[in-house]
């Protein structure tokens, strides 16, 4: 990274450090999302920007992440900070699950795609059938307002949740970079530009995508966690839904597939337009969500119809940063 | 439970099924020639849902009669679509196109929220509670219409493949491209048609689904799924394989209904679609890749 990329980057950490100071309620929720999307962005982008895996069932792990904390909270009073370990490991089982049926049976682009959903909406309707998991009607974790100084059990206000969402992208994005350097990332991306290449080169394709959805599934669950309890409800037509899985695709996208900083830069852009949309559609009198959607949807046309490698690599030309760098 | 119940559900499946393959075969003729994935299929039956919903409340049009004006601005919306939008998209990775895609779904679901709203559309036919007895059977007349209107239009699209000269164009670009290329097809052409006879094939099953569904935006992202499940399950590039995987998961869904709960029925496809990418990649009439 270049002297002037480091002096931005130090200024962009240091500002959001010291932004609650200033933000009000509303603008720390905002925040929480940016972080929340910037870092699932992170998980996703690992497995499509870097070994080539598209899947459209990420709300697998998210769902998979919260409500294996959240029910172990719920049920036998663990908190998140060890339930978070087991959420990881659910999702990375599940992960690992949907990449070997994948990777195995040699189900490529689309297909593999049609398979992470099917996994996702498979499991979204058995858990809004199984009673143990609050169905469909929901599970709702209670909120204390005695409890709320148990950082360490998620029980905090939304300011708890802004520096934990800050910690999350920020050690989701330096891993990603340590892992695009190290031996295994250029090895992904041997395995993204082309397959037989690689394996002719002694590369274990099999292996080398097992490790990415492995990973990026387990980071993901973080994610879900995170938002479980801050929302404190969990609902299988959200938590698991196709719409969600959509959601977390978008940042990373607009940002820049394939890119360390994408995710979050697209997380930035897109999480702040939605809502600034919300609120202008909202003031004109239109069904704002629907309205929100709409313009979701037309961004994502466009930014994909003109700019196909995202914002970032654009962005990174304007500041000056455009170098040895992917 | 009786058998007669049993053989009910079956019949009703398969009914069900074969306008169900009928809005898969659009899928199919798209993802099998122009080799793009319609992320946005399912939004485009809801759309013809509301058209087919509309003509008969305003006009009193059937919707059985409906799909044919529906069909051909069905046509004329793929034929555009693939002129001005998605023809600069064949070729390029799979994640842009399907994000393209994605994108439009988005825009069609939500559009579709804005004007009509989350609540169920039904349109009360006047035939909409009548059945044929056939000895303990009971068919119910709405779904026989709306499958008797599938295989004709389906019958109408296997005519045109196999013996218009426009349709064995379409089958060549889908077999050899370059060799289209060669013999001086114009291909753009050929693939705005196709993807018009997709979307049309599209229009015609959103129309015959409203007397067997109630129009809802939120059906369009469920059928955009099982279209493809269909299709995968029946066999990418095999036009009777749409039809008899909307038979199978029409009949599937409606057995896992009766023995399970309704609510459960869709884990029955999505269950089948993973066996089927899994063991038998090809589909059930695909030929082998």
């Amino acid at each position: 990274m270049p002297p002037r990329g480091r002096v931005i980057l130090s200024i962009v950490l240091a500002l959001l450090l010291a932004a609650p100071m200033l933000l009000d309620r509303y603008l720390i929720s905002i925040f929480v999302l940016i972080f929340f999307f910037a870092y699932v962005g992170q998980a996703w982008n690992l497995m499509m920007g870097f070994a080539g895996q598209l899947s459209l069932g990420h709300a697998l792990y998210t769902g998979l992440g919260g409500y294996v904390a959240a029910m172990l909270w719920f049920y036998f009073g663990i908190g998140p900070w060890l339930g978070v370990f087991a959420a990881v490991a659910v999702a990375a089982a599940f992960g690992a699950a949907v990449g070997w049926l994948g990777f195995r049976f040699g189900i490529e682009g689309v297909y593999f795609a049609l398979l992470t959903i099917a996994f996702a909406e498979f499991t979204r309707i058995a858990f809004d059938n199984m009673p143990f998991t609050g169905g469909a009607g929901g599970l709702f974790l209670s909120y204390d307002a005695q409890r709320s100084h148990e950082w360490w059990n998620l029980r905090g206000g939304p300011l708890l949740f802004y520096y934990l969402g800050l910690a999350l992208a920020a050690t989701a994005t330096v891993l990603i970079a340590w892992l695009a350097r190290s031996r295994i990332g250029y090895q992904w991306l041997a395995v993204r530009e082309d397959q037989q290449a690689a394996m002719a080169l002694g590369i274990n394709a099999f292996r080398v995508k097992m490790i990415a959805v492995i990973i990026s599934a387990g980071m993901t669950a973080v994610g879900g966690v995170l938002l479980a309890f801050y929302y404190n409800n969990l609902f299988p037509a959200q938590a698991f839904d196709i719409n969600r899985s959509i959601e977390i695709i978008l940042a990373p996208i607009i940002g820049g597939l394939g890119t360390i900083f994408g995710p979050v830069v697209g997380a930035f852009i897109l999480t702040p337009l939605g809502e600034v949309l919300i609120a202008l559609t909202g003031s004109l009198g239109l069904n704002a969500p629907g309205a929100k959607a709409v313009f979701y949807g037309l961004t994502l046309m466009v930014i994909i119809s003109l700019r196909p490698n995202g914002v970032w690599p654009w962005l990174k030309q304007l500041l000056g940063l455009a170098e040895i760098e992917r | 439970m009786t058998l007669a119940i049993v053989g009910n559900v079956i019949i009703e499946g398969v009914l069900t099924g074969l306008v169900y393959g009928l809005m898969a075969l659009g899928l199919s003729v798209i993802f099998g020639v122009v080799r793009v994935v319609n992320f946005a299929h399912g939004e485009f039956a809801v759309v013809a849902m509301y058209a087919a919903y509309l003509l008969f409340v305003t006009l009193g049009l059937d919707p059985i009669l409906s799909l044919l004006p529906i069909a051909a601005a069905f046509f004329l919306i793929g034929y555009a679509l693939q002129t001005v939008l998605i023809n600069r998209f064949v070729g390029r990775s799979e994640h842009e196109q399907f994000i393209l895609l994605v994108g439009l779904a988005i825009v069609i679901v939500n559009g579709l929220l804005m004007i009509f709203g989350p609540d169920a559309r039904p349109a009360n036919l006047p035939y909409s509670f009548d059945s044929y007895a056939i000895g303990p059977l009971f068919v119910d007349k709405a779904r026989v219409y709306a499958a008797a209107g599938a295989l004709v239009v389906a019958s109408g699209l296997f005519g045109f493949f196999r013996y218009s000269a426009t349709g064995t164009a379409i089958r060549a670009c889908a077999d050899n491209l370059t060799g289209a290329a060669v013999v001086g097809l114009n291909i753009k052409r050929l693939y705005a048609f196709t993807f018009g006879l997709g979307l049309a094939c599209v229009g015609a099953a959103g129309a015959l689904m409203v007397p067997i569904a109630d129009a809802s935006p939120l059906l369009s992202q469920a059928f955009t799924l099982l279209a493809f499940t269909i299709v995968i399950v029946g066999g990418l590039g095999s036009m009777a394989g749409a039809l008899i995987g909307g038979v199978v998961i029409g009949v599937s869904e409606a057995l896992a209904s009766l023995f399970w709960a309704p609510s459960m029925k869709s884990m029955v496809s999505f269950a089948l679609l993973v066996a089927v990418l899994v063991f038998r990649p090809q589909g059930l009439m695909g030929r082998r890749l």
